[in-house]
């Protein structure tokens, strides 16, 4: 009836693990339990959980990578202080535990941190930015989320039930097979994966038709904003890479449940064709995670020193480049699995190349400053911080493609600081300016100032603390995912790391911080404008927080600039002469059942309760079909009722308990965030 | 492809053995404060004895000092730039429509482009020259050993001696040395820094790596890719040694009493990580062979035993 499952899957063999999941469990209950205390049950359902509106879920995707934030960042955390200690012994933590930490940091980290992160951020600008009312697919948004969303949920419940993978968020055959790695942790790895990639598909080809069909009339493809572009080029390496990743854990899964033999060590199965398609995604995946981020810069940079983005079509050709080469690169990942000298030459070679597009960006961003008038903003210091510290981990990037130069880092702590060097300042940097620059855009507030650069500043030492020893670390020839070591050498610079992770900890807490605080001052940082920072892109022409329908009349395109133009011209907020009636979509519960139902399928075959699995299954198939056969429900909104949003403005929080709704001065309703300040 | 590789090869100026002057300066500059913390032996990348890894080290050091061009004036640029422009000084020169110019984008997609064919020509020329599966030049008789990744430890076959050891590498310093590896399950990585070249070790399939073992030295060596719990311990010392001494302890390890038996290897495959080294007097040269044919593996033991 249960399967596998038995009492025996708690965490009992680590006390830490164990605190652990019951930090975890305590905090869902918390949750559960404000929301109740508050009686917003049926506010979150109705408003948030159902929704199929792009910002909701942008926003829904943005607070899922902040939790995953927090949990990939605790792995992080427990591995330095492990390392730091583990001279000669075994640390706090047993392996079979410090194993599945690093696995978990790794695919908690890019998986469910980063990408939902930068989807999120695409999903709440790119319509407000190409002047459309919604993505091409509503609904297909809602599953895409709902599918991350059980993924990540399935990555979290390992923590409870059962164990994560200790084979490395790359999960490498012929060790992640099941003679060498027994158990739920390489299935939960597995499932997290495919449920979540078939998420990220999804989401590509949503936004990839999105970008081509939904741009506002008058807006070439060269006069798409660069965030835009760096959307679209994203979206097109997720629909090209991502079924990669989903066939490969698909074959191992077949593996490890049906008795086959892609990837194992014998009876004729291959690791390296396993290597081979995981980095076939996986390297497009390094430039998925990146792109979003220079794109988010490329506004900033303009926006911020008040000036024309210099070298524009350089920098779509650039990102068209890098997205091209992006395929062509992944052998890189394993120089040293004895291919000829002529293909690693080749893949080398190809590798660096990508360096000349990411080069130009980086002066196209500061040539774009040249003659301008630059605010400093935290905006700005989390571009600054990652020019300086992004260079760095090119040049080192290119270190490692120089085949004969992997031959002696390869595998090393070396390999491990370029890789964050590449991932925190160029990915999340950006994602985090992002997250702070649109910010008003989504809740009509800014976020404060001080706490932001306070929180830059640990992030950016931090950096430097936790990673410049790993460097050092790969020339002493030290290897990475060590549990211990034997060499007293190294544990000075392990310490050092550690208090990098320190001050990264307390970045983290900043933002935190930054978070209550500016909710508590949001009458203060109210952006009342919809432009607070006076800046040259579409999405800021609506009122902060955007109208649920973002533009009550589709705005025609003149320039790359748009808004930046339309100051120019003293028209940027004429108000049009009539509405017309809108049509939208109707929120669907499918969305959020068919997450459900893909978590019940990936927890169900994970233990083995396979009648649970083949309901699930079955709800799943049955729901796309019931959904795709129902003509879609759409609802009207009238001129009336456009013109009165259109005259609401904006300030905190509008049209935040009911879109449809004016909630100027009923900000009492908002139970739970008044009870933050106030 | 090889007479273009001839052809490159001319047409640089790269016999001179990677300009040492640049790689001194630059590894000075690096090493100096490294060498004030420990021993210059605890960074053997940095300070390597083996040929090929000490022209990975210059190689290393001569692509930093090429990209340093673009990557300073990034430096500087983004301090500088802010400063100056900076919103508060209200320069007189903005310009808020200043965004092209052709020369600026010459520039910017030119040196960089530069800068990779030069590190690119690199790459190619010391790919090839450090190829891990070329035949050695060198004069010498090469010392075959096959080395057979298990878990937590290293199983070395010495064919031509009709010897074995664990977590024990001996080579003699006058001959070139000639690896194959391969792995009884799962992958992992053969890696001695400050030796050589790093290479897997893959069930089912043999790889090779030659090179030349350089002056007598002590290293240690180790699997680098995460192969299980006992990886810490997957380590094993190397000693490159003199031709006499490579003799003498030929003739200790002939003197061993354990003999490299079948039943001996299928009890090493299931004992764990080894902190001392074991030596075999005897062992079955075509040992290597059977293991990558999977003949020895212990899936292939089950099956075997089931069939029966």
């Amino acid at each position: 009836m249960l399967g596998k499952l038995t009492l025996h899957v708690l965490p009992l063999y680590s006390p830490i693990a164990m605190s652990g999941a019951a930090m975890e469990l305590l905090g869902v209950l918390f949750i559960a339990a404000l929301i109740t205390w508050f009686g917003k049950w049926r506010y979150i359902w109705n408003e948030w959980l159902t929704t199929v509106d792009h910002k909701r879920i942008g926003i829904m995707y943005v607070v899922l990578a902040f939790v995953m934030l927090f949990r990939g960042f605790s792995d992080a955390f427990m591995m330095r202080m492990q390392q730091a200690t583990a001279l000669n012994g075994h640390g706090y933590l047993p392996p079979e535990h410090f194993n599945q930490v690093f696995s978990a940091h790794g695919t908690i980290m890019i998986i469910f941190m980063a990408m939902p992160f930068l989807t999120g951020i695409i999903n709440f600008v790119v319509p407000q930015q190409i002047g459309a009312r919604d993505v091409s697919f509503p609904f297909l948004n809602s599953v895409s989320f709902w599918l991350t969303a059980a993924g990540a949920a399935l990555v979290l419940t390992s923590l409870v039930i059962g164990r994560f993978t200790t084979a490395g968020w790359t999960a490498y055959p012929p060790f992640s097979e099941l003679p060498t790695s027994p158990g739920s942790g390489t299935d939960y790895w597995i499932w997290a994966v495919l449920v979540s990639g078939v998420g990220s598909t999804l989401t590509g080809v949503n936004f990839v038709v999105t970008i081509i069909k939904r741009r506002a009339p008058g807006m070439s493809l060269m006069q798409m904003p660069l965030f835009t572009w760096a959307a679209f080029i994203t979206a097109i390496l997720m629909v090209f890479a991502f079924p990669g990743v989903t066939v490969a854990a698909a074959l191992l899964g077949f593996d490890r449940f049906l008795g086959m033999h892609f990837f194992t060590a014998d009876a004729g199965g291959n690791a390296m064709n396993y290597i081979n398609l995981f980095w076939l995604w996986g390297h497009p995946e390094v430039y998925i995670v990146i792109l979003p981020s220079f794109g988010i810069f490329s506004e900033l940079v303009a926006t911020f020193s008040s000036k024309r983005l210099f070298g524009y079509v350089s920098l779509v050709y650039a990102t068209m480049v890098i997205g091209i080469l992006s395929f062509t690169v992944w052998l890189h990942h394993f120089f040293t699995m004895g291919s000829s000298a002529d293909v690693n030459s080749f893949f080398g070679i190809a590798t660096m190349v990508i360096a000349v597009p990411t080069g130009v960006k980086i002066y196209d961003w500061l040539l774009t400053m040249y003659r301008g008038r630059i605010r400093l903003t935290s905006h700005m210091h989390w571009t600054l911080g990652f020019m300086v510290a992004f260079v760095i981990g090119g040049m080192t990037g290119v270190l490692l493609a120089i085949p004969p130069v992997d031959y002696v880092m390869h595998n090393t702590l070396f390999l491990v600081a370029h890789f964050h060097n590449m991932l925190i300042p160029g990915s999340l940097f950006g994602l985090l300016a992002g997250y702070q620059y649109w910010f008003p855009k989504a809740f009509g507030f800014r976020l404060d100032e001080w706490w932001g650069k306070t929180s830059f500043w640990f992030w950016f030492v931090g950096f430097y603390v936790a990673f410049m020893p790993l460097y050092v670390l790969g020339f002493m020839g030290m290897p990475r995912r060590m549990d211990y070591y034997q060499n007293p050498a190294w544990q000075p610079w392990l310490i050092v790391a550690a208090i990098g992770a320190v001050l990264i900890a307390i970045g983290i807490l900043c933002l935190a911080i930054q978070l209550v605080v500016s909710i508590r001052r949001r009458e203060e940082l109210a952006d009342l404008t919809g432009d607070p920072w006076d800046a040259r892109t579409l999405e800021w022409m609506n009122a902060s927080p955007a109208p649920l329908y973002n533009f009550a009349v589709v705005p025609e395109i003149h320039d790359r600039e748009e808004l930046a133009w339309r100051k120019e011209r003293g028209i940027s907020h004429d108000a049009p002469a009539h509405y017309t009636p809108i049509e939208m979509p109707c929120n669907t519960s499918t969305g959020v059942l068919i997450g459900g139902a893909a978590f019940v399928l990936g927890f169900a075959v994970i233990w083995n309760i396979w009648w649970l699995a083949i309901l699930a299954f079955a709800g799943v198939i049955a729901a796309t079909i019931v959904k795709g056969s129902v003509p879609e429900e759409e609802y009207t909104i009238t001129p009336d009722q456009i013109a009165a949003l259109e005259s609401r403005g904006s300030g905190p929080l509008l049209g935040f308990l009911s879109p449809l709704e004016d909630e100027r001065g009923d900000h009492s309703t908002h139970g739970l965030l008044n009870s933050i300040g106030d | 492809m090889r007479s273009l590789y001839r052809v490159v090869k001319n047409l640089l100026p790269l016999n001179i053995n990677l300009s040492r002057a640049g790689a001194l300066t630059a590894f000075m500059a690096m090493a100096l404060p490294l060498a004030g913390c420990t021993g210059s032996s605890d960074y053997p990348v940095i300070f390597p004895h083996g040929p090929d890894a000490i022209t990975e080290r210059d190689l290393l050091f001569i692509a930093v000092a090429i990209m340093l061009i673009v990557v300073i004036p990034v430096f500087v640029l983004a301090v500088w730039l802010p400063l100056r422009y900076r919103a508060s000084r209200e320069a007189p020169d903005y310009d808020p429509n200043w965004d092209h110019s052709h020369r600026a984008e010459v520039v910017i997609w030119l040196v960089p482009a530069l800068i990779v064919c030069a590190i690119g020509s690199l790459v190619w020329i010391y790919t090839h020259r450090l190829d891990p599966y070329r035949s050695q030049m060198a004069e010498g008789k090469p010392v075959v050993v096959q080395a057979v990744s298990i878990d937590w430890k290293w199983l070395f076959i010495y064919p031509q001696q009709h010897l074995a050891t664990v977590n024990e590498l001996v080579l003699p310093t006058d001959r070139p040395v000639s690896l194959r590896l391969t792995s009884t399950d799962v992958m992992t990585s053969f890696f001695v820094p400050g030796l050589t070249s790093q290479i897997y070790a893959m069930a089912g399939m043999g790889t090779r790596l030659n090179f030349q073992p350089g002056p007598v030295e002590t290293y240690t060596g180790r699997n680098s890719l995460f192969d299980g719990k006992g990886f810490p311990d997957q380590k094993f010392p190397v000693r490159i040694v003199t031709a006499e001494n490579f003799k003498n302890w030929i003739d200790t390890v002939r003197k061993a009493p354990l003999q490299l038996t079948p039943h001996k290897y299928q009890m090493l495959s299931k004992s764990g990580a080894m902190p001392h080294p074991l030596h075999f007097s005897s062992a079955d040269p075509e040992l290597f062979a059977r293991i990558v044919k999977g003949e020895h593996s212990a899936a292939s033991m089950i099956v075997s035993s089931r069939s029966k």
